[in-house]
């Protein structure tokens, strides 16, 4: 199996223990994907993150839109800001860096 | 993860048949499952040593379980009719996606163990050995093909390829070859109760999101109740309804509805899935499983109607399976079986789908709509596979045609049907039915898309088609993903619940003299 920074990834790219999550390791996966974490994509990463801690899954998009228009403004809390942020979908390459398993069923 | 690089398919302005390109699709198919997911539905954690043995006593145990399934497999002339039908060959041009071509991987090793001539004559009957390149060609043509029947409506002798298709892949997860994405998800569906692994109290904060939500839009506190007993209807709709874009603007107009004809509703913490991912893998014992859930929840919940929301292939294990799957209907003895017949309310469908329960409210004037409110639109269906061939609604013929298109005209103004050969009975599959669903095949995805998207440009071309409606949470989520490969806007996929959600009128809880009117309306029931 390949790792990233020695931490065990899936064929997807999603960390298996999510313990071994760091922010190093979300950095060098989104240079990955072309992508230069900024400020903005660490609210929805910590985000993510938090939500995550409390129910033991990735929110729903319209769960994180809202918390995001919420704390960041209202012009950020809709899925095409998030798109923008994370063109492969806030829900599954958000959830690959912030270290969260891939969110699975018909979406 | 570097992905294998592949053209977008052209449109074409109609769709021809392609000339044929070996190999196009060749492949090792979608991920495996690892033995955390292949276990736990009771399949070999990884391909077993005596593969070839398991694989022919599993074939010989469908052929007789499934009298079916041996059918079909005997009766092929090749005549070739299905052969331009399936939407993954018109978009591949690899010949094994012909239907027919995709059946006789299964079919050439069923002539060699169990056909005279197969037996004795191998090659003058087109009799093949089951080996590791046979397996492996099962494997990926077999997650190529979504189940969804267009071939079987013009084959004359009525063969179902999907049932071919589900047990291939039975076989393949019985030698311990199974797919990640559908029984990864088959896990959470049967342990948790939905295919997201959404949990109880993720789910219970979601819906009082919603509330809130709704509510500062609308000033109306409408519910979306979880595991209230004694309620009327329980709702069983596809977890992606939860989760997902465009789906819960779908849910909103569910529960909008519900609130309107003042009936008392609720959904299920255990039982929170539509989905049956146990029809894609062929497995009778784990689509039951889910089944049973809802079973039991029905039960315990004490309803006395199900429902179920928009969701194409829940619908058909709904309306085709679920009395076989749970013991209910003539000549029931399972015990809770003959519990929940009881307990059912007989004067409504059991299952009714969530479009037949508006559609009857809108035909007894109990909704009202301000059709303005998507004027902006111009909308057309998409007929999902599994609702358009394997079910009906209304009790009329051609019902699932019918009532879906009457509950979109009756909340906007602007409707046009794609052309006819790929609506209805002859649907285009969106692509990413019966498990394909999943990033790793998203090649065939984009390719096998295209002959819905071609017939979606010549009404966007003559009549300014903005809006396309489909009610199956696949459709959606793959409608997002491709359509803006073909220059279409991601977000023109909507659920049809979520139309009837912007057009419908709904009463404010403190009337003023423009709503008086409503407090004449019948309070029967």
């Amino acid at each position: 199996m390949a790792d990233i920074l020695g931490a065990e990834v899936d064929e997807e790219g999603f960390l298996v223990n999510l313990k071994d999550w760091t922010e190093e390791i979300a950095v060098v996966m989104a240079k990955g994907d072309d992508i230069d974490l900024s400020e903005e994509h660490w609210d929805v990463i910590n985000f993510l993150r938090s939500y995550f801690e409390e129910y033991q899954i990735a929110p729903a998009v319209r769960v994180l839109t809202k918390a995001i228009g919420k704390q960041f403004g209202k012009e950020k809390g809709n899925s095409k800001y998030l798109y923008s942020l994370f063109p492969y979908g806030p829900g599954k390459q958000g959830c690959r860096f912030a270290g969260l398993p891939k969110p699975t069923g018909c979406i | 993860m570097a992905a294998k690089e592949f053209d977008i398919p052209v449109l074409p302005t109609y769709i021809e048949i392609p000339k044929i390109n070996e190999g196009a699709m060749e492949g090792d198919g979608p991920f495996k499952a690892s033995k955390e997911f292949q276990n736990p539905l009771g399949f070999p954690g990884e391909k077993v040593d005596n593969w070839q043995e398991v694989a022919i006593a599993k074939m010989g145990e469908l052929k007789s379980k499934y009298r079916s399934v041996q059918v079909f497999l005997d009766s092929c002339v090749k005549c070739g009719a299905c052969t331009d039908k399936c939407h993954y060959f018109l978009g591949s041009s690899d010949p094994k996606n012909m239907p027919v071509a995709r059946q006789d991987l299964f079919r050439s090793v069923y002539r060699r163990h169990f056909t005279f001539a197969g037996k004795h004559f191998p090659k003058l009957v087109g009799a093949k050995e089951l080996d590791d390149k046979m397996l492996d060609d099962w494997y990926n043509y077999f997650h190529q093909c979504s189940q969804c029947r267009r071939c079987s409506v013009f084959c004359p002798y009525g063969i179902d390829t999907a049932e071919i298709s589900m047990a291939a892949r039975e076989v393949l997860d019985a030698v311990g070859v199974g797919q990640k994405y559908c029984n990864q998800i088959l896990g959470k569906a049967i342990t948790i109760g939905n295919n997201l692994g959404l949990p109880e109290p993720a789910l219970r904060d979601t819906l009082l999101d919603l509330e809130e939500e709704i509510e500062e839009e609308t000033g109306v506190a409408i519910k979306y109740p979880l595991d209230v007993k004694g309620a009327e209807i329980l709702l069983i709709t596809p977890s992606a309804d939860f989760f997902a874009e465009p789906h819960i603007d779908g849910l909103i107009g569910y529960g909008k509805v519900f609130h309107q004809d003042g009936v008392s509703w609720t959904m299920s913490s255990y039982a929170s899935e539509g989905a049956n991912f146990g029809m894609f893998i062929g497995s009778y014992d784990i689509m039951r499983k889910a089944a049973l859930r809802i079973r039991k929840a029905a039960l315990d919940l004490e309803v006395s109607r199900v429902m179920v929301g928009e969701c194409g292939h829940a619908w058909r294990v709904a309306y085709s399976f679920w009395n076989t799957l749970t013991g209910v209907g003539a000549g029931a003895t399972d015990e809770f079986g003959l519990k929940l017949q009881n307990q059912l309310d007989s004067r409504y469908p059991q299952p009714q789908h969530i479009i037949e329960y508006t559609h009857d409210l809108i035909q007894r004037d109990k909704l009202k709509f301000d059709k303005s409110a998507n004027d902006d639109r111009t909308v057309t269906f998409h007929d999902s596979c599994n609702v358009a061939r394997a079910t009906n609604m209304g009790g009329i013929p051609n019902g699932q045609f019918i009532l879906p298109r009457e509950v979109i005209k009756a909340v906007c103004n602007n409707y046009v049907d794609m052309e006819r050969t790929t609506i209805k009975e002859s649907t285009f599959c969106c692509g990413g039915g019966a498990g394909i669903l999943t990033d790793d095949l998203m090649e065939i995805r984009i390719k096998g898309a295209m002959p819905r998207m071609q017939a979606l440009k010549e009404v966007e071309k003559t009549d300014g088609v903005n809006t396309l409606v489909a009610i199956c949470a696949i459709c959606k989520s793959q409608f997002s993903k491709v359509l803006p490969k073909f220059d279409f806007d991601p977000y023109m996929i909507v659920s049809a619940h979520q139309l009837v959600s912007e057009a419908i009128v709904i009463d404010k809880p403190q009337t003023d003299d423009s709503e008086a009117e409503v407090a004449e309306e019948s309070v029967a029931e």
